[in-house]
């Protein structure tokens, strides 16, 4: 007699695994951990591709990498403890930035919660600030709506990192709940098109203007509003800015493009919205390194506010008129809405500042990092992504290499993570294939330089170009201007040799010390498509970003070369 | 898939200087004091979510009352789905409006309403242990009439007093009993409710 085989149950870590699949997840980063087993366990018999960091913090920007270049929500897999604590870096960058992501964590079980059980940390708790939603799962039959709720949350409106506690008994015990397709959230609620009314109002103030500025954020990026902006932008002949974030939204080799704009923006950008008679941030947030001293702030301006997150209004500067709306379709519908401005004059004045504001660095004593990331830009990197870490670096690639396309600018702005360049380079490449370079400075790169090991393994494109100048260079510089060369935890001694690093991961590297060598590494680098690559480019030690707004100056207080006199410490938020 | 948000992008639209919804008023500041009333769902942590919008901003609520709702017409909310937090807190009012956007920001919140400058009914509960020998008895019992309080515990050396009323009027009950030498004073916080049809 054939005893009939009992049908398998699914288990709760079954579930949430089945859930990611049914979300269309494609790859899950993560370090797993006692209290994660069960939904290891459940990623043998799945099709997502796991791929296993070095720290938990690279797996978290490894997400948010993948989702800045794709749209798509990361996810991220970690166990209970400190496998949570070491994402809280990575939630708060993607919560800072408007990045969709999902973390699940393991918990203990549930009898122990609050125990002080091994690996145990209030991680709901400990989260609650750097999340967009967070849940904790008590019951296996939770799943389903759980994870269909939060993948909504993490992807719709402003989007943001979801979290999910998972315990460990309620993953490994069964879950027959049925599978969610509906969300029913009465208290979440997102715009998506613009009042008539307060279209029509926009175009009327827009109509009265001789001299406006568009300025670009990242929701254009995310909502990929960057064709209605340049249609707008030609239809009324007003020249566009963008944030660091925004890069990429419009394409920054455009006529009307002007670049950059704010603390280290180019200084035609910043001479343009210093007198401009009216901004118009499209997903933006009139953020503290843009704005500058804000009671000076384009005080005689009229503001206009396009934004998804109806928080953001009013936060900072009082607009004249805000539509909640995706940039997308605010802009689309606002364009038949406008005609040609009176720009003439105006757009005369912004090419007389082009001229005689260029980007410009010295081309003696030494190899110069804008020189680098010049004939990165000119060599080809637009076709590339570039992620980069945070500092120096991050602002002359920022100025130095424009970008064309939407999602190919990756940098951590909101919350200024240094360490997130190399593991975002890495998720961005995985994603999508397109090479990626990733500009990282000497300080951040060694943050979160264990996922060599990852980007070897994953055979990633990643082409690492590590700007070394043996200094923590954006802090020696404020110690420089501001407090009279004092340095203070600004020495990177003690640097490895960063060839010889990627050697024994078996990855191929190449040192440029000289400016004549810099095309040759940066063609080699281009054309090795194996897996990933880095050059050590050592830079001069001591070097400006330039044009600068010091935190807390008005945009008249602007310098754009090392000023002759002691500079007073700046008193704008850092 | 169908998503069930109630899409209110029109309910958004504001202009500068009001709050999110049509009926807040954020820009009479006239009482010291801004009373906020939320509807919020009943899930873990949603408490600390809300005060997080104040203790981040270094703010702190002066009361703050949670019970249960009733199910709400139109949500089809099972009975225990929904809690009420009323929250009394001071604020200048462009900090108010960023709280309530906030407020309105959270997935959990349902609603977030600044009463302040409405015409609502609002009440507190005190509770008032007073020592109270013979000769205070009948003074004490006299002010107890005036305010409609009652007498709830009636011993030899103290007597329970609970009070139900307007804010303004328990201070100034309380006020009154302090020099018979007030032992212990609890208060509930205040809870309010707009007049008429509209929301709360």
């Amino acid at each position: 007699m054939v005893t009939p085989t009992p049908q398998k149950v699914s288990s709760g870590g079954d579930k949430v695994v089945q859930c990611l699949e049914r979300e269309g997840v494609e790859v899950v980063y993560g370090y797993s951990g006692g209290a994660a087993m069960p939904i290891f366990d459940a990623l043998v018999d799945s099709r997502i591709k796991f791929v296993l960091t070095r720290h938990e913090q690279g797996a978290a920007h490894m997400a948010d990498g993948y989702a800045r270049a794709t749209g798509k929500p990361g996810v991220v897999l970690v166990t209970s403890g400190p496998g949570a604590t070491n994402c809280v870096t990575g939630l708060l960058t993607a919560l800072m930035d408007s990045v969709p992501m999902i973390v699940l964590t393991g918990q203990t079980i549930t009898s122990m919660l609050g125990k002080d059980a091994f690996q145990e940390a209030d991680v709901t708790g400990i989260t609650y600030p750097v999340v967009k939603h967070s849940y904790l799962i008590k019951e296996a039959a939770e799943i389903p709506r759980v994870m269909r709720e939060a993948f909504h949350i993490a992807t719709t409106g402003r989007p943001g990192p979801v979290l999910i506690d998972l315990p460990k008994d309620v993953t490994q015990g069964p879950c027959t709940a049925p599978f969610v397709d509906t969300v029913n959230l009465p208290g979440y609620h997102v715009p998506d098109r613009p009042a008539r009314a307060l279209l029509e109002k926009t175009a009327a103030l827009l109509a009265k203007s001789r001299r406006p500025v568009l300025y670009v954020g990242h929701g254009a990026v995310i909502s990929n509003a960057g064709q209605a902006i340049l249609q707008l932008a030609t239809t009324l002949g007003a020249p566009i800015v963008n944030t660091l974030l925004g890069k990429g939204a419009c394409t920054e080799d455009h006529p009307l493009h002007l670049g950059m704009l704010g603390m280290h923006g180019t200084a035609y950008a910043n001479r343009a919205v210093e007198h401009c008679d009216l901004i118009m941030a499209i997903g933006a947030r009139w953020d503290d390194r843009i704005t500058g001293k804000l009671s000076e702030f384009c005080p005689e301006a009229t503001k206009i506010h396009v934004d998804i997150d109806v928080a953001e209004f009013n936060k900072v500067v009082r607009p004249d008129v805000c539509l909640a709306a995706d940039a997308r379709l605010a802009i689309e519908e606002l364009v038949p809405l406008v005609r040609k401005l009176d720009t003439a004059d105006w757009l005369k004045e912004i090419a007389g500042w082009r001229r005689q504001y260029p980007l410009k660095y010295a081309r003696k004593g030494g190899l110069r990092a804008q020189h680098v990331l010049d004939r990165l830009d000119t060599l080809g990197g637009r076709d590339c992504i570039i992620t980069t870490d945070v500092g120096q670096h991050q602002m002359w690639a920022a100025q130095f290499c424009r970008t064309t396309r939407n999602r190919h600018w990756i940098s951590s702005g909101g919350a200024g993570t240094m360490g997130f360049g190399f593991p975002a380079a890495i998720g961005a490449a995985m994603a999508t294939g397109t090479p990626t370079w990733c500009v990282v400075g000497d300080g951040g790169f060694q943050m979160t330089v264990a996922e060599l090991a990852t980007a070897k393994l994953q055979k990633a494109p990643v082409k690492i170009l590590v700007i070394n100048n043996h200094y923590l260079g954006m802090i020696r510089q404020w110690q420089e201007l501001f407090f009279d060369n004092r340095l203070s935890g600004a020495d990177l001694e003690g640097n490895p040799d960063f060839v010889k690093l990627a050697a024994a991961y078996d990855i191929p590297g190449k040192r440029v010390t000289r400016a004549g060598d810099v095309d040759k590494a940066i063609k080699w680098a281009m054309a090795y498509n194996e897996g990933p690559c880095l050059i050590d480019a050592e830079v001069v030690k001591e070097d400006n970003v330039f044009p600068m707004i010091p935190a807390g100056a008005p945009y008249s207080g602007m310098i754009v070369e090392r000023p002759k006199v002691k500079m007073e410490k700046p008193t704008g938020s850092t | 898939m169908s998503t069930i948000t109630e899409p209110r992008g029109a309910e958004f639209e504001l202009d500068p200087g009001k709050a999110p919804r049509r009926h807040v008023v954020t820009d009479v500041v006239t009482a010291p004091l801004h009373t906020i009333s939320l509807l919020v769902r009943n899930k873990p942590g949603v408490l600390v979510r809300v005060s997080l919008v104040f203790s981040r901003r270094g703010y702190n609520m002066e009361s703050l009352v949670v019970s249960p709702a009733l199910s709400i017409a139109g949500l089809g909310a099972a009975p225990g789905e929904f809690s009420r937090m009323t929250i009394t807190c001071s604020g200048d009012p462009d900090t108010l409006e960023q709280i309530i956007k906030q407020f309105e920001k959270l997935v959990d919140v349902v609603h977030a309403i600044d009463h302040t400058g409405q015409p609502v009914i609002e009440s507190e509960l005190a509770l008032v242990k007073i020592k109270a020998g013979l000769r205070e008895r009948t003074e004490l019992l006299q002010i107890a009439e005036n305010f409609k309080a009652k007498v709830v515990d009636f011993g030899a050396e103290s007597l329970i007093m609970r009070c139900a009323s307007e804010t303004e009027k328990l201070d100034a009950f309380v006020n009154l009993l302090k020099p018979f030498g007030i032992i212990e004073l609890v208060r509930s916080g205040k809870i309010l409710m707009a007049r008429g049809l509209d929301a709360t």
